[in-house]
């Protein structure tokens, strides 16, 4: 992370000035810095009202009935997981979530199960191999109605704008089967808790 | 299907709510609790995502975005992608709104039920904007070290990439 992000920015420098737009690039510097605080205020409304409503579901034993429910899911890609600690029941609340598209809701209950797995951690500063599968299932997007671009189909006359679910639907399964594979090989060379 | 997104919130809000009523859990107080948490998440966020999309925006203001993708078009080819959705498979793992804005104008110009439509359609829904969810979730608890995280993530997006142009294919 440390030599990509170096790297993404050296080179931006570099290219302004090779090409004479270094004058758009420092304005991007701080439109960029704007912008990601933008998009924290944004994230932190959702933040502070899932987690929140996570906490109510806690205590409530909601979410202990949730790991239950995805037990085998859990099983199959997180070898030393209990599926009823409360790791287990945020990966579960972050899966149903994304599977039931509440994108907003997604993203906090998943920063909630990084962070619970993150207690298993022998090193702090380095992702276990259960961190890097959850991350990488996440990024490999489990969303199963994609509303908003059926949305942006529809507003340019597409003739039946949900048409395309079942190859998202193909498309996700492929690439999530392969990021899994490639996390569960990787972890299975380099052991480390 | 917008409508069936507008009653999932208020639906899973209204069970949690009754589930913590029914099981006498203070309901008001442990919502504080846990969003008095969710800020304090937050602002451990922050200097990451401040980071890192200062990093994108640099990168496409430079010009380097665009060669980028001019000097991968050839590329599309190979993997039987039409050539105008290029830019947006390399952009969308990156830039989430830059993605969008892509894709918008591909509908634009070639309309939703192109062949380069569909393909950027199932591309924008079958991938996420993985550098963006990599710093939010490492970046929340502090892990520095992903180690072979952003190879295998990037993996799944180019598979995902390869996929979608394939499922159209076959399914269209």
């Amino acid at each position: 992370m440390n030599f990509i992000w170096a790297g993404i920015m050296l080179l931006s420098i570099l290219l302004g000035i090779l090409t004479g737009r270094s004058a758009e690039v420092s304005s991007a510097v701080f439109e960029g810095a704007k912008n990601a605080i933008e998009l924290c205020l944004t994230l932190l409304a959702s933040m502070c009202l899932w987690s929140g409503l996570m906490r109510i579901a806690e205590k409530a034993g909601i979410t202990r009935v949730m790991g239950r429910i995805f037990r085998p899911f859990l099983r199959l890609l997180f070898p030393g997981l209990e599926p009823s600690s409360k790791a287990g029941s945020a990966i579960s609340m972050n899966v149903a979530a994304n599977v039931l598209g509440l994108g907003n809701a997604a993203t906090p209950l998943g920063i909630k199960a990084m962070k619970e797995l993150h207690k298993f951690s022998s090193d702090p500063a380095a992702a276990t191999n259960n961190m890097i599968m959850f991350v990488v299932i996440n990024t490999a997007s489990v969303q199963i109605l994609p509303t908003t671009i059926a949305a942006m189909r529809a507003q340019y006359g597409a003739a039946s704008p949900m048409d395309i679910m079942p190859a998202v639907l193909l498309a996700s399964a492929v690439s999530l089967a392969a990021g899994i594979i490639a996390v569960r090989i990787l972890s299975l060379r380099r052991k480390r808790p | 299907m917008s409508a069936l997104g507008g009653f999932a919130v208020p639906v899973v809000i209204g069970l949690i709510l009754l589930g913590g009523l029914i099981r006498r859990v203070p309901v008001f107080d442990a919502f504080l609790e846990g969003a008095g948490e969710g800020i304090k998440t937050m602002t451990a966020i922050l200097p990451s995502l401040v980071g890192l999309i200062t990093a994108v925006e640099m990168f496409q203001a430079s010009g380097a975005m665009d060669m980028l993708t001019e000097a991968l078009k050839p590329a599309a080819g190979l993997i039987a992608l039409p050539p105008e959705t290029m830019p947006l498979a390399i952009l969308r793992p990156i830039s989430g709104g830059g993605a969008f804005a892509l894709f918008d104008n591909l509908l634009k110009n070639f309309g939703p039920d192109s062949a380069a439509g569909r393909v950027g359609s199932v591309l924008c829904g079958s991938s996420e904007t993985t550098f963006y969810t990599v710093t939010v979730y490492y970046g929340a608890c502090g892990v520095s070290k992903t180690r072979y995280t952003i190879f295998c993530a990037l993996l799944a997006d180019f598979i995902a990439v390869i996929a979608s142009s394939l499922a159209v294919k076959m399914l269209f």
